[in-house]
């Protein structure tokens, strides 16, 4: 229950913290009367058309991507997975490089790209890793990611090099993650798609559980493993697809996230997704915070960020782990 | 008495690839209350039978029965709460602690958001004393010795409620108190709580004091099956291993001394 409280409380204030930091200094007073439709007109516009939609789509998305983290580790039995290993991110890289080597232009052209290319590289991968009698091997799955991710990225290589386009420095500091292009739309749109995989994560918590004593222990627990690893496979990486397709590449958040969560508090999957989901959202909100501030008006991709501090962190997380 | 647990008749399973039958029409049949062995050299087929009385393979011939109906037509919710195993290895990928591994044995009885309620507790609780690991709860499985480990697994089977337990080469590992153990355990559910057990292994000693029956594997068929002291002669136990024996009787049960080389001359005594 403490936990619970902790998690909360310091997710509302990274929430609100990620509404007051910004260009514009605003008092928590003003941001708070702009929130509820009150006072200035040109605060309310910042916080409620560019702020809130910005924090709360980062914190759905750190949120998101801290659970298919902790999915896909107990899918491949190993900590060290994250929600990018399966070769997502090479594959949205390539899609989003490709859209802007091509041209093709609008706001949604990059981010469908990257969506395309992310489920392709899905595809891919699940399909190599279905092996002998069409059964889903963890360990294929996982070789296969790397490859897959490899192949794309040297894809992407070659359309980079290839590609005139001065917009390509513009395809990769989006890959490195932003939540720049944040708006109502797109959280409307990722939150109506994330609830759907969120809830199937959840409500297979259980099976998860099992999945980490080893297929054949699972099996004789009574659970049906090759339905359940399909199932976490296919839901975790297309949330993830999403999540890439909104924000970037966001790095570590899916990895570090999940795995403070299990030294804090053990590795029950009906505890660890609920709060991985509350940690991960709450850390994507700072990160996106100091991404906006560190060097403003210049924004750092938020991905950076993550990266700084979660590299260091998951370095100390993993001795601590193994001593 | 009762409906038989397992059944095997003319059962045969071959691997894809395989060039030859890894079980070939083998017949057993495991009943309530009672203790059956299978025993038999490395690759004789003694994993593959007790995989398709588990149903988790289907036979290509023949049929491998669970209560009268074909094992691998049971869900894996519906036999495991009818059946527990416990195999030789398990490494769980996360710590874990043991009342979590073992309340794990209630997944078959719960629903999918189902919380563990009194029912689930109450036979987690009993299945930690009755394997006498309940002083365990706390501990880390990763800091336990490999008895206790199988212990625990034990319990978590028990904690399935089932009505047969199957061990496969669970004491493969483990040192002579620690395989006494778990053998002395598995020998009293079956005589105190009416269960049936399947137990695969290759101390062929052990298994003739603990076991009803013992079924010899040999190269995928059943060479010979029934009581340990019918079954395991001399002449069985030198054709399935390849080696030469000296098999004895002690307090009734048939054990055996592989010989040197040059200890073998005694072809007269039997």
């Amino acid at each position: 229950m403490r936990r619970w409280l902790l998690l909360l409380a310091a997710a509302a204030a990274a929430l609100l913290m990620g509404l007051v930091v910004g260009p514009a200094s605003l008092g928590l007073a003003a941001v708070w009367d702009a929130v509820i439709g009150r006072g200035d007109e040109t605060a309310q516009s910042i916080v409620r058309g560019l702020r809130l939609p910005r924090v709360l789509l980062a914190f759905l998305v750190g949120g998101s991507l801290s659970v298919t983290g902790a999915t896909l580790q107990a899918v491949v039995r190993n900590p060290l997975a994250d929600p990018y290993l399966l070769g997502l991110s090479g594959g949205a890289g390539l899609g989003a490089v490709a859209a802007i080597a091509l041209g093709v232009g609008g706001a949604w052209a990059v981010p469908l790209a990257a969506l395309i290319g992310a489920l392709l590289a899905i595809v891919l991968v699940y399909r190599i890793a279905l092996v002998a009698g069409g059964l889903l091997d963890a360990r294929v799955l996982l070789l296969a990611g790397v490859v897959v991710g490899a192949f794309a990225a040297s894809l992407m290589g070659a359309v980079m090099a290839l590609s005139p386009a001065p917009e390509v420095r513009n395809a990769l500091l989006w890959l490195l993650g932003s939540f720049d292009g944040a708006s109502w739309q797109a959280l409307a749109i990722f939150g109506a798609y994330a609830v759907l995989p969120l809830a199937v994560l959840y409500a297979m918590a259980r099976p998860m559980d099992l999945l980490a004593l080893g297929e054949e222990p699972a099996q004789f627990l009574g659970a049906d493993v090759e339905s359940t690893k399909r199932r976490l496979y296919i839901a975790a990486s297309a949330l993830t697809a999403v999540a890439v397709s909104v924000s970037g590449i966001i790095g570590f958040v899916g990895l570090v996230v999940p795995h403070a969560i299990r030294i804090l508090w053990g590795h029950t999957h009906q505890q660890l997704l609920p709060s991985a989901f509350l940690l991960g959202g709450t850390l994507m909100v700072v990160a996106d915070a100091a991404a906006r501030t560190a060097f403003a008006p210049l924004e750092m991709p938020v991905g950076v960020v993550t990266a700084l501090v979660g590299v260091p962190v998951f370095v100390w997380l993993v001795r601590r782990w193994a001593s | 008495m009762g409906e038989l647990i397992f059944e095997a008749r003319a059962a045969r399973y071959r691997y894809e690839g395989a060039d030859a039958d890894a079980v070939s029409g083998v017949d057993m049949e495991v009943a309530p209350g009672e203790l059956v062995a299978i025993v038999g050299p490395n690759g004789s087929g003694k994993t593959t039978l007790a995989r398709l009385l588990l149903g988790v393979i289907a036979p290509s011939g023949g049929a491998a029965l669970a209560a009268g109906r074909p094992a691998a037509e049971w869900t894996r919710r519906e036999m495991a709460r009818r059946v527990g195993v416990v195999a030789q290895r398990e490494e769980p990928a996360f710590p874990l602690r043991v009342h979590q591994a073992v309340l794990f044995g209630r997944y078959a009885h719960l629903g999918p958001l189902g919380a563990p309620g009194p029912r689930d507790i109450e036979a987690v609780e009993r299945a930690l004393q009755r394997c006498d690991v309940g002083h365990l709860r706390g501990r880390w499985v990763a800091t336990l010795s490999g008895g206790e480990w199988q212990r625990v697994r034990i319990a978590r089977a028990l904690a399935q409620e089932p009505k047969a337990l199957v061990l496969d080469e669970a004491t493969a590992s483990l040192d002579v108190r620690h395989e006494m153990e778990v053998f002395e355990l598995v020998a009293a559910l079956v005589q105190g709580e009416g269960l049936a057990a399947v137990v695969v292994t290759h101390h062929v000693n052990l298994a003739a004091r603990f076991a009803h029956r013992v079924v010899v594997m040999d190269g995928g068929e059943a060479r010979a099956q029934g009581l340990p002291r019918d079954v395991l002669s001399r002449a069985v136990l030198e054709q399935v291993f390849g080696w030469p024996v000296e098999v004895s009787m002690w307090r009734g049960a048939p054990q055996f001394v592989p010989l040197r080389k040059g200890e073998g001359g005694d072809e007269s005594s039997s």
